[in-house]
């Protein structure tokens, strides 16, 4: 299958070098290839699995159980100013 | 000392024949002797190591009875997170980070009395099945350092089998746990899915993913699960109404007699090394000779697992991975132009090249127009490898097979070719799309590479394989076999 590596990798939100695109092009449509495979069985009304166990998800009391840790938090991130994550302007 | 059992270490210290920190600083020692040459741990500190020692021994000096790890040393893969020291995933985009929190399992752990001795090097984001995708480096094999040992948890796994922690923590996926364990000839456990908290794991592929033991021996690795194990009210995925047996009296089990086990004809197959065929076909005739009935079973779905795991695995990755934006935790790339450009640019330089090729692989599967023919097909023929395992398991207790077609290959010797890599897992995967607990143990040697041998149960039924698996491990002696190269500077025992 050809696909558009460079399409598919900006809905990731990553930016390709060319070498890298290149490289990845035939890579990703060999592991498309094999997975196409999937396409010999009959899965006709079959259910999609869901959860392994088919478990039920567990309710909890709606009740607050996290402090505030603000700075340990933001400890790790790159860019702060005054307690808020500073990014690029978003509006111009 | 060094090659001792956790049981053994334990048995010593409870009987105040050896102290916690003796305990540490041996292995201290050990991996500053030999981590050069294995890259295991990508993350040391011995004043750390030493200070939990300490505690450890004064813990049990001031109070009657020992908590079951008491002083034992446990190293964890880089992929939990700990208040201590860094989790970086063995990821460039992860290089500046410090956990704020511990992730339950190692608060389990530091509960039971273990001692934390380091983080284990890794396939990046637990990438990969031969650990030579970390940003720190490939991690090598103690049987022969210029082989792989398996992997996403190579380094968990080189550690114990060089002995230079007498148990560690790993991850498994699709096999990350099991397929190293088999590569290194040491022992490990995949849990049912739901049976260990994922909260503070670093997410790969959330309904796949587990965390379990990697040990020298069966035992040892039911001591440290059912230390980890439990339901956590923060993981909606951790079942609270597990079923939960003696697994240390499961160990006790010598012998098969009456045990019916399943031979699935899909997992014998070419492409599987013919020594490890030999091996595994041996252990099945040993497990014959201890009382087992061995009934050849078919697994019809098997050939389509691999292919159902690389649009599952890599969809929910790329859905997982979408939080390193860079924004909050992460690495940011220099003077960004605008908001688009700093994601791209800074996703492009954190991730290295397998992790993208995974990224890209769940996009396009989940992109508009693809999501039925890809997601949603795999996740229908998941439900028929499941049904596979269920009518399986109508007619026999256990399922035995080989963990990987294939001994420890050389270092290289797959990067260049993503698919021949994936399809190492062949054996593995199937458990993971079927959230079953399975184990690999040592079951024998090919020109001197360790062979796995995996154990597969009904959902729930971790007992069962560990006295399987026990009743071999008595009656061979495998599991008891040492790397040469880090045999000879052994200490006194």
């Amino acid at each position: 299958m050809d696909i558009d590596v460079n399409k598919v990798a900006m809905l990731a939100r990553i930016r390709l070098t060319d070498d890298e695109a290149a490289e990845l092009g035939p890579q990703l449509s060999g592991i498309l290839g094999y997975i196409e495979t999937l396409s010999e069985v009959d899965t006709e009304g079959v259910a999609a699995t869901a959860h392994p166990h088919d478990a039920a998800m567990p309710l909890r009391a709606n009740v607050v159980t996290n402090t505030n840790r603000r700075d340990e938090l933001q400890a790790s991130a790159p860019q702060t100013e005054s307690g808020l994550y500073v990014v690029p302007k978003v509006i111009e | 000392m060094p090659f001792s059992s956790l049981s053994e270490i334990k048995s010593r210290l409870d009987a105040g024949e050896t102290s916690a920190v003796e305990v540490a600083q041996l292995y201290l020692g050990r991996i500053a002797a030999h981590n050069g040459s294995l890259n295991a741990f990508v993350h040391i500190d011995p004043a750390h190591v030493l200070a939990q020692a300490e505690a450890s021994d004064r813990y049990r000096s001031e109070h009657d009875a020992p908590r079951p790890l008491e002083g034992l040393p446990i190293a964890v893969k880089d992929i939990f997170c700990t208040q201590d020291g860094p989790t970086r995933c063995c990821s460039r985009i992860l290089e500046d980070f410090h956990a704020p929190y511990d992730a339950q399992v190692i608060t389990h752990l530091k509960e039971a009395g273990a001692v934390l001795v380091g983080k284990t090097n890794m396939d990046e984001f637990a990438m990969g099945s031969s650990t030579e995708t970390s940003a720190f480096g490939p991690c090598r094999n103690p049987w022969d350092i210029e082989t792989i040992p398996g992997g996403s948890s190579g380094g968990s796994a080189a550690a114990v089998a060089a002995a230079l922690t007498p148990a560690a923590l790993g991850t498994d996926t699709g096999g990350s746990i099991r397929q190293p364990a088999s590569l290194t000839g040491i022992t490990g456990l995949k849990p049912t899915y739901g049976r260990v908290s994922r909260r503070g794991i670093i997410a790969f592929a959330s309904s796949l993913d587990q965390a379990g033991a990697m040990t020298r021996t069966v035992k040892d690795t039911a001591m440290v699960t059912a230390a980890i194990s439990g339901h956590d009210s923060g993981d909606a995925t951790s079942v609270e109404s597990a079923p939960v047996v003696d697994w240390l009296g499961a160990c006790d089990v010598t012998d098969m007699k009456g045990l019916r086990i399943g031979r699935p004809k899909e997992y014998f197959i070419e492409g599987m090394d013919a020594g490890v065929r030999a091996s595994v076909e041996a252990a099945l005739e040993k497990c014959r000779e201890l009382g087992a009935e061995i009934i050849d079973i078919s697994l019809p779905h098997t050939k389509y697992a691999v292919a159902a795991y690389y649009v599952i695995a890599p969809s929910e990755a790329s859905a997982n991975l979408s939080r390193y934006d860079s924004v909050r935790f992460g690495h940011r790339c220099d003077n960004p132009e605008d908001l688009l450009d700093m994601y791209t640019r800074s996703r492009d330089e954190g991730f290295g090249s397998e992790v993208k090729r995974r990224i890209l692989t769940g996009a396009f599967a989940l992109s508009s127009g693809y999501y039925d023919a890809y997601y949603l097909k795999a996740q229908q023929v998941r439900t028929l490898i499941q049904q596979d395992f269920i009518k399986a398991f109508e007619q026999v207790d256990l399922i035995a097979t080989p963990t990987s077609p294939i001994t420890a290959f050389k270092l290289g010797e797959k990067t260049d070719d993503p698919l021949t890599m994936y399809l190492s897992d062949i054996y593995t995967i199937a458990v993971n799309l079927a959230g079953l607990p399975g184990l690999s143990q040592p079951c024998g040697f090919v020109d001197g590479m360790p062979v796995g041998l995996q154990w597969i149960a009904p959902a729930w039924r971790e007992e069962s394989v560990l006295s399987a698996a026990s009743a071999y491990e008595a009656a061979t002696e495998w599991h008891s076999r040492v790397p040469a190269a880090f045999g000879s500077d052994g200490g006194e025992s």
